[in-house]
């Protein structure tokens, strides 16, 4: 993200409620991570210390200060989703893609696969509990999850299963 | 145009029955997020790919939710002067038929769930659809539906939420209308108290009270009004649903609110995880504002109010009030201990002192003004007035959104609306108010829903999430997964949340993994008693709730996995 773009998104925010969390979900949303570049231009810009832009950085788990993969598979945790078996979803898709998902108990767990095809995230409940478990896959949910249809969802997005 | 008079608003309602009832058949498909991602999105394309080859007459939109999440996607059929006709899990292969069979006059009467003649909006106006399809079960025959009362969710499902007209058409802007040109703020404020609502977000403070308390704090119109759609307990999704389908209704509330409380700024602090929410909030104050609604002037009344939307950005803490003043102000979501409440003065946002409500509980407040205190007291039960949504999911067969009275036996959602366990479980128990809450255990389902009787048994009402557990459900391990979540959300600052909830963890995991002894199990209580008792803020203070509940209620399943 160059400085224009983030004049552009700074622009949009003329009010301070909501100011400093809405541009920096804006670059989240754009560039799919807050490069370190740009929260320097953005302290600079805002006059903003760079250690507060920080601290809300890694506080919030909506942003993530590492690049992510192509495809952003988000698995949600929430309640309803545990009752019917999330973790075995999670579990199924780490083996799927390769990838190691113990530690997922933390809001902030992202784990991205070799080839950077995939991020692998968690939710703490995208509220669409009535199709638990449920994932999302760049945005778009998919209910009813299961180990079994994984293999089917992950097809969409070019994974072949022999390249596990 | 803008709504300058009384004739405006009806007009407004005239042009907007144009296109909920109108003279050739409509077609309503609810694209909620829930319908959207069953499918719903793609019976809508098939539907306007049929309807233009047919080169048919016939309207095709979009509606928010009904809430029968299960017979999802949910198609509406209106045929003129007759009954609305409400189809369940339509695919897109129905949707051929369903145009041909509309063109004929008909509905597919084996993809019926039921028919609605005519439904109370609740805020003064009646929609008459008609007569017809007497094959098909009446709405409230439905046993999902029959133990529902919609106050709520009274437009949700029906009308298109991205367009106001349709919300015109329903009688909405009436209530404010009313409030701000033939009420007094005091006399609505006396409403809002004498109709005793509670705050929805979990706590129950009386509304009116909170509002009376914003109106005498020193600040003039320099005070915020903000509304807490941060709805973060897992399990829960009313706030989205009553966002997703109807968002005037909640603007139109705030507006009232805020007439009544004298303030000029409006926010809605918003999760993230809600884009669609989002989207047609956002929509919505645009239309508002154009119709001069919100904004300058607003209702010819010479008042200005306006809203803005403060998304979140993923931290569970900051639905609490300093946590979420926080947040908007940029700041990392940690809280502070109260006093100083966010309506005292240099309490709240940005130093002004700040009315915080839930979603819920503005969407309340047209229908109060429009009906009356005293009709709203006569619903649900002494000190618990109102209906509150239920997000009924889990192990439980029907899920869905369920509203009814407060004071309704658990047993009534569970079974009634809910029809028990799914796949033919018994259900033992059921999980209330998130990680907040407890679980309450079968045996005591015949209790109330409503603020005390929850707090007596150890839960809390919370945002409205009941997450039902069955045979096959180890509650330790749900023990586990919401001292895990509280762990992970706690922002950091005091130590007992900080390291009791971490050490409580770790005792649970020693449980589960058979290396605990009947002494640990003492060493838990002790442990979660303390956080509760000496933790900053709500969250710490409730988290031990789930652990404290489980084993005060299933204790032999924890005695079962520890050594003597």
């Amino acid at each position: 993200m160059d400085s224009h773009a983030l004049d552009a998104i700074i622009a949009r925010y003329d009010v301070p409620d909501g100011r400093l969390l809405g541009i920096l979900s804006e670059v989240q949303e754009q560039e799919g991570y807050i490069p370190h570049d740009v929260l320097v231009m953005l302290s600079e810009k805002l006059g903003v210390r760079l250690s507060r832009l920080y601290s809300l950085v890694t506080f919030y788990s909506f942003f993530s200060l590492q690049p992510v993969g192509e495809h952003m598979i988000t698995v949600c945790m929430g309640t309803a989703c545990h009752v019917k078996g999330a973790e075995m979803v999670l579990s199924a898709l780490g083996k799927h893609l390769g990838i190691e998902t113990g530690m997922a108990q933390d809001g902030k767990f992202a784990v991205t696969t070799e080839d950077n095809k995939f991020t692998v995230t968690i939710a703490r409940c995208f509220g669409a509990c009535s199709m638990a478990p449920v994932l999302s896959v760049d945005g778009n949910l998919y209910g009813y999850a299961t180990p079994e249809n994984l293999p089917a969802i992950l097809a969409e997005f070019g994974w072949r299963e022999h390249e596990s | 145009m803008r709504v300058e008079a009384e004739a405006d608003l009806k007009a407004l309602q005239a042009t907007g029955l144009k296109k909920l009832k109108p003279d050739k058949p409509r077609i309503a498909v609810g694209l909620a997020t829930c319908g959207a991602a069953v499918g719903g999105r793609k019976v809508y394309d098939r539907l306007r790919e049929a309807i233009a080859r047919e080169g048919a007459e016939i309207d095709l939109v979009q509606t928010g939710c009904i809430g029968y999440c299960r017979e999802e996607p949910l198609v509406n059929i209106t045929l003129p002067g007759k009954s609305l006709v409400i189809l369940r899990k339509v695919t897109e292969a129905d949707a051929d038929a369903i145009v041909r069979a509309v063109l004929n006059g008909k509905v597919p009467e084996d993809k019926a769930l039921c028919r609605v003649p005519a439904w109370d909006h609740v805020t003064g106006f009646v929609m008459e659809y008609g007569k017809g399809f007497d094959a098909i079960p009446l709405y409230q025959d439905v046993p999902f539906f029959a133990p529902q009362r919609k106050v709520i969710l009274r437009n949700a499902g029906f009308i298109d939420p991205e367009d106001i007209g349709e919300y015109f058409a329903v009688g909405g802007y009436a209530a404010a209308w009313k409030a701000l040109h033939g009420m007094e703020p005091e006399a609505i404020i006396a409403e809002v108290e004498k109709s005793g609502l509670r705050g929805r977000g979990g706590a129950g403070f009386p509304t009116g009270l909170k509002w009376r308390i914003t109106r005498d704090a020193p600040g003039g119109a320099e005070k915020y009004l903000v509304c807490n759609a941060d709805e973060g307990d897992p399990g829960a999704y009313m706030n989205r649903n009553e966002m997703e389908s109807d968002p005037h209704m909640l603007i139109e509330g705030m507006i009232i609110g805020a007439f009544a409380m004298g303030l000029r700024h409006g926010l809605i602090y918003i999760r993230s995880e809600y884009p669609l929410a989002i989207e047609r909030l956002g929509r919505a104050i645009g239309q508002a504002r154009e119709y001069g609604i919100l904004g300058e002037n607003i209702m010819g009344t010479g008042l200005s109010f306006d809203i803005r939307i403060a998304r979140g950005a993923g931290a569970f803490v900051c639905g609490e009030s300093t946590a979420l003043v926080a947040s908007i102000e940029g700041r990392t979501g940690r809280p502070h201990p109260r006093p100083p409440r966010l309506t005292d003065p240099e309490g709240g946002l940005f130093g002004k002192p700040t009315d915080l409500n839930n979603v819920e509980t503005w969407c309340n407040v047209p229908a109060i003004v429009a009906n009356g205190s005293g009709w709203y007291a006569g619903i649900g039960a002494k000190g618990n007035t109102g209906t509150k949504v239920f997000s009924l999911v889990g192990k439980v067969d029907r899920v869905g959104l369920v509203e009814v009275s407060l004071g309704t036996p658990i047993r009534t959602i569970v079974f009634d609306a809910g029809n028990g366990g799914a796949n033919g479980k018994k259900v033992k128990a059921v999980q209330t108010g998130g990680p907040s809450g407890g679980c309450i255990p079968l045996r005591l389902f015949d209790m109330p829903v409503d603020y005390e009787s929850l707090n007596k048994a150890g839960s809390i009402m919370g945002s409205g999430g009941i997450v039902v557990m069955d045979e096959d459900t180890d509650m330790v391990d749900i023990a586990r997964y919401f001292t895990g979540f509280a762990t992970g959300e706690s922002c950091g600052k005091c130590v007992p949340c900080r390291e009791g909830l971490k050490h409580t963890l770790l005792l649970i995991n020693r449980i589960q993994a058979g290396k605990a002894s009947k002494k640990d199990l003492a060493t838990l209580q002790e442990v979660c008693e303390t956080i509760a008792a000496t933790s900053l803020c709500g969250l710490g203070q409730t988290a031990p709730n789930p652990v404290l509940t489980t084993l005060a209620y299933f204790r032999e399943e924890y005695e079962a996995k520890v050594r003597p």
